[in-house]
């Protein structure tokens, strides 16, 4: 198991490396997407299985094939890297840096914390998983699916031809017309 | 344990990808007998070594890299498709429970909890091969092939999980053996479940890339679609995946629908268990072979859909038909449980 867990963890780090090193954005993709299947490991080693399913569904399955839609659509084949200006790099750098050692100071005091709970074998059980959704959580469960929900109908306003103007004016529109349309 | 396990991947393993090879021999005699042809009958009695022959044909071609290709993304692409084929059969509930030598194993590779989803996170991983290999191909065919074929698997996948919900909301399991156990105590899920059933249907010819939804490869419009560019082997491997996928699709189908290895009436036989076993085991291959047989019937038949024709289906037909039909279960399993007390 803990072999396992550091194959695992190798196949992260590095794929998750060269996903933000890749001059190339379809290997950047693939990174990602060996980097998401191999997170999917680390679920399924802590027996959350529902979760390892529904991560490899719904990020490898779907997000990064959009991802990989719109780089063949977009045709990003060359490796396009547009120069960053100074002021950029010096605010990357300087953010970078602080995260880190955010992130090394957390670690280092973090070890010592023991867990509020001992770990349960059964938490990523689809049962226990949707028992908890249900009862404990149902109201942000119910709250973010009309967050969707609201997500869809905007998509589909946003996509929907208006059938009314074949010929309107490619003027931009006033604010007032906007607001008119969408609403 | 792991002893019998391997025995029995390995096992499956040989039984798919024979199937899949006497699948393509299938598929020529079904067309012939369609269009009232003989079809392939030269090599052995009726033919029966033209899967063999086609292979090592297959072996033999030149194995052309074009040079624009992206080379590593070029051979990938086959491979993965053929991998993602062979993932998922581990997870079907091939027949019940064997005894030999005084110990018993199921015949399923392994019965996991979210078995249901694994067919799904596999499904769903099997559009790169064809993604990865039409991108890498340089080709502008290629290129239309892979992206229809990324835009219709994601599309359909919606159809395909809103059938499965209705499912496992009347079954209450996501495991595949809890499936089948559920229709042994109560009957074939097809009789629940028909529109859930016409709805995967369908959506499973499109996942699995077949007419009338073969727009990644509809050869009218796009030469050859995603393998346009491929030959020798590596085109063998994008053919024989759509093969193994029509395979186990048919299998699921079964599985999920129609009882998988269950037989009504047969355990009041008073046969000898192993036996029974086998018969089940049997009836989940016929039951599989009809539905591969319906796959070669459709696309014999049947004229190509349009791509956009294609979308509307899946968006504004097979969506929304998913979502009535998760409404009409849901209601009909609340009543059922009102009148219960």
């Amino acid at each position: 198991m803990l072999a396992l867990f550091y194959l695992f963890a190798a196949i992260s780090v590095i794929s998750a490396l060269i996903v933000v090193s890749a001059r190339n954005p379809i290997n950047s993709v693939i990174a990602l997407i060996v980097c998401f299947l191999s997170i999917a490991g680390h679920y399924i080693l802590l027996n959350a299985q529902f979760l390892a399913m529904v991560h490899v569904i719904v990020y490898t399955g779907a997000i990064m094939v959009l991802f990989l839609f719109v780089i063949m659509l977009l045709n990003l084949n060359k490796a396009t890297e547009p120069m960053k200006s100074l002021g950029m790099r010096v605010a990357a750098i300087t953010g970078g840096g602080l995260l880190f050692i955010t992130l090394a100071a957390a670690i280092r005091h973090g070890v010592s914390i023991q867990s509020a709970n001992p770990f349960d074998a059964g938490i990523g059980l689809v049962r226990s998983v949707g028992h908890v959704l249900f009862t404990e959580f149902l109201l942000p469960f119910e709250v973010s699916s009309v967050l969707f929900l609201s997500a869809i109908v905007g998509v589909v306003m946003l996509a929907k031809k208006e059938k009314h103007q074949p010929n309107a004016s490619v003027e931009p529109l006033t604010e007032a017309e906007r607001a008119r349309r969408t609403a | 344990m792991i002893i019998t396990t391997a025995i029995l991947l390995l096992v499956l393993f040989v039984i798919t990808l024979t199937v899949a090879a006497y699948s393509t021999y299938g598929e020529r005699k079904v067309a012939a007998f369609l269009q009232d042809r003989i079809g392939p009958n030269r090599a052995g009695p009726f033919g029966i070594l033209q899967p063999l022959a086609d292979g090592a044909k297959m072996f033999m071609k030149e194995d052309f890299i074009p040079a624009a290709a992206n080379k590593r993304l070029f051979i990938l692409g086959p491979a993965l498709a053929m991998t993602t084929a062979l993932l998922t059969g581990v997870v079907i509930p091939w027949g019940g429970e064997l005894t030999l030598f005084g110990e018993t194993f199921k015949l399923q590779g392994t019965d996991p909890e979210i078995g249901v989803l694994y067919v799904f996170a596999i499904a769903s991983i099997g559009v790169y091969g064809i993604m990865l290999g039409g991108w890498a191909s340089n080709n502008k065919f290629a290129l239309l092939g892979a992206v229809r074929a990324a835009a219709q698997m994601v599309s359909y996948e919606l159809g395909l999980g809103l059938s499965i919900v209705a499912l496992v909301m009347l079954t209450g399991t996501l495991s595949m053996g809890g499936i089948v156990d559920y229709q042994i105590q109560h009957g074939w899920n097809v009789i629940y479940q028909p529109l859930g059933f016409i709805i995967f249907l369908v959506c499973a010819f499109a996942e699995t890339n077949r007419a009338p939804f073969d727009m990644p490869e509809c050869e009218t419009e796009l030469v050859g679609g995603y393998h346009t560019e491929f030959s020798s082997m590596k085109l063998g491997f994008f053919l024989f995946a759509e093969y193994t996928n029509m395979f186990i699709s048919s299998a699921v189908i079964a599985t999920l629908y129609f009882g998988g290895y269950h037989v009504p009436g047969l355990d009041k036989l008073g046969l000898d268990p192993n036996i029974a076993t086998l018969i089940g085991a049997a009836s989940m291959f016929a039951k599989t072979f009809f539905f591969i047989f319906f796959f070669m019937w459709v696309r014999w038949s049947t004229p190509r859909f349009r791509f956009d024709q294609l979308m509307n289906l899946g968006w504004k037909g097979l969506i929304p038909l998913g979502i009535v039909n998760m409404l009409i279960t849901g209601t009909v399993y609340y009543l059922s449980e009102f009148w219960k007390g």
